[in-house]
């Protein structure tokens, strides 16, 4: 047995069978979607990305999940601060509910947000009496990527807020600089590429993000309309060209922001 | 100071988090405890659930093993070249990058009846994509960076040094494995298990355009949740989704435990 075991075409088998597994999930069916866009030439791609209901979901879709971003590096950097900084009755529960909205399925989430919100709701109703409309409308979409995207600033910014070096705070102090002086000057530099990095990832998601978002958007097109529940729209009226043309703006983009986060990270390591 | 930005944080969490939980547990009870069971024993939930569990369990086996050999060999290999080594290592985190709509695009596009690879299934009688294979392709599309980034660090940190002691030895490849890679890997693999299992539980943008929804079929718990709430049947959707959310904060639980541990070992 050990003899069998031992041969070296098991090795060589064990190592062909891992890549090329990695090569057929997930090399191949991304050059897939971008051979399948061009497969009908250049000005059909031109056609489908030209179409105003395609671009303006696009352009929503950059707009919500940059606002979603700033609310959540802003959001994200506070609770990082206070769940490192001060100690307080439930801080450790506070710090593993943090996770939630990973562990917590997509969909599940969309629909928290359309029972809290939506009409017939507590919030819902005075929203309404109040002329504001959440679901359905955009704030409900940012809300629902920023549900979404919550952990990522939190987790960014934490490790490099334990990593400061307290003598720095001390001496900072004890040269009479003020507390915001020594938050902006000491503490601010050190949380930066984590509030980047954490900012990044987060929009990269809010880009992508469909369960939580077709449940409480409109999907009115040019207005709650964004650019995954407009592809899952082109999937299910078969026109997959025009559906694989709009995906490899997005991918093209979330790659662009991987990129530029490994780019981050590794100027961060080396200084 | 100190108090105000502690109530603040407070106030964030109980507003995102909290009250959205509560309030699935009280939309599924609306109807008291018989309602929720009765929106749990429609044969297409029961349905759903069984289908989400074989998926689950599909795809954690499969990931598990390809996840920690990839990672294995992105690290320790000297068959690959170092450029090549980094290039994979940033392919790794791909799927994390593309929308899950997205994923289960690439996957009709590529093996979807009308593409040369689905018809050439098809013509053997073996459906994928709209049929349970296609959602577990989907599924390990989605999941596959995540035991891969949890073992690759751990890897790097206790270095090749003991594995190399014990070839030198004469340990074979399989004993060094199991007796010393295998103890300083273990908690980070069962870490990347319940990352795996939950983001395999929630997925629902990929497998929603590779399954069709097909009640009964292809169903899965989110979509069912879904598809529940496009009809308007509210506490169904709230019923399922309650089931979900409490399986997804046990796991959250079992996250945090395996955590220490590897913090601990």
């Amino acid at each position: 047995m050990n003899t069998i075991l031992r041969h070296k075409g098991w090795i060589w088998g064990f190592r062909s069978t891992v890549l090329l597994y990695f090569i057929m999930l997930i090399v191949l069916p991304l050059l897939g979607v971008y051979f399948n866009s061009f497969s009908l030439g250049w000005s059909m791609f031109v056609e489908s990305v030209s179409d105003p209901i395609a671009w303006k979901s696009v352009l929503l879709t950059l707009k919500l999940a940059v606002i979603a971003t700033l609310i959540n590096v802003v959001i994200g950097t506070m609770i990082a601060w206070v769940l490192n900084r001060y100690s307080f009755f439930g801080r450790s529960i506070l710090n593993s509910l943090v996770d939630l909205p990973f562990a917590l399925p997509t969909a599940v989430g969309g629909l928290m947000i359309l029972l809290l919100l939506g009409p017939g709701s507590f919030i819902g109703s005075i929203a309404e009496s109040l002329g504001f409309e959440i679901v359905f409308h955009q704030p409900a979409i940012v809300i629902a990527m920023v549900f979404v995207t919550f952990p990522f600033v939190i987790r960014a910014v934490q490790p490099l807020l334990e990593e400061i070096d307290p003598s720095e705070e001390e001496a900072a102090y004890t040269m009479g600089a003020s507390g915001s002086r020594v938050f902006r000057k000491v503490f601010l530099p050190s949380m930066a590429p984590g509030m980047i990095s954490g900012g990044m990832l987060a929009f990269s998601r809010a880009l992508a993000e469909f369960g939580a978002v077709v449940l409480v958007a409109g999907n009115i097109p040019g207005r709650t309309l964004i650019a995954s529940v407009f592809i899952y729209g082109e999937v299910e009226s078969d026109n997959a060209a025009g559906a694989a043309a709009v995906s490899i703006i997005l991918l093209t983009l979330s790659f662009s922001i991987l990129w530029c986060i490994n780019l981050v990270q590794m100027r961060g390591r080396r200084s | 100071m100190k108090k105000y930005w502690i109530t603040l944080t407070y106030i964030v969490f109980i507003v995102l988090i909290i009250i959205p939980l509560l309030k699935i547990g009280s939309g599924a009870f609306s109807e008291g405890f018989s309602g929720w069971k009765d929106s749990l024993i429609r044969p297409e939930a029961i349905h759903a659930l069984l289908v989400t569990g074989l998926v689950v369990v599909v795809v954690t086996c499969i990931n598990t093993l390809f996840g920690v050999m990839m990672a294995i060999y992105l690290v320790r290999s000297h068959w690959l070249s170092r450029k090549i080594k980094s290039f994979l290592n940033s392919l790794v985190d791909l799927p994390y990058a593309v929308s899950p709509v997205i994923g289960g695009l690439m996957i009709v596009l590529l093996l979807g009846p009308e593409s040369i690879m689905g018809g050439f299934f098809e013509n053997i009688g073996f459906r994928v994509v709209y049929a349970f294979p296609g959602m577990v392709i989907a599924t390990l599309f989605v999941t596959f960076p995540l035991m891969v980034r949890e073992v690759m660090p751990v890897l790097q940190e206790i270095g090749a040094q003991q594995e190399e002691a014990a070839s030198t030895l004469g340990a074979y490849g399989w004993t060094t494995f199991w007796k010393v890679t295998w103890p300083s890997i273990q908690w980070a693999v069962l870490y990347g298990v319940v990352l795996t299992v939950a983001r395999s539980l929630g997925e629902f943008g990929a497998v929603l355009v590779v399954s069709g929804n097909i009640m009964n079929k292809t169903q899965t718990a989110t979509t069912l949740v879904y598809q529940d709430v496009e009809n308007f049947n509210v506490i169904a959707a709230n019923s399922v989704a309650l089931v979900l959310a409490a399986i997804s904060i046990g796991l959250l639980l079992m996250m945090e435990w395996t955590k220490r541990r590897k913090g601990v070992s």
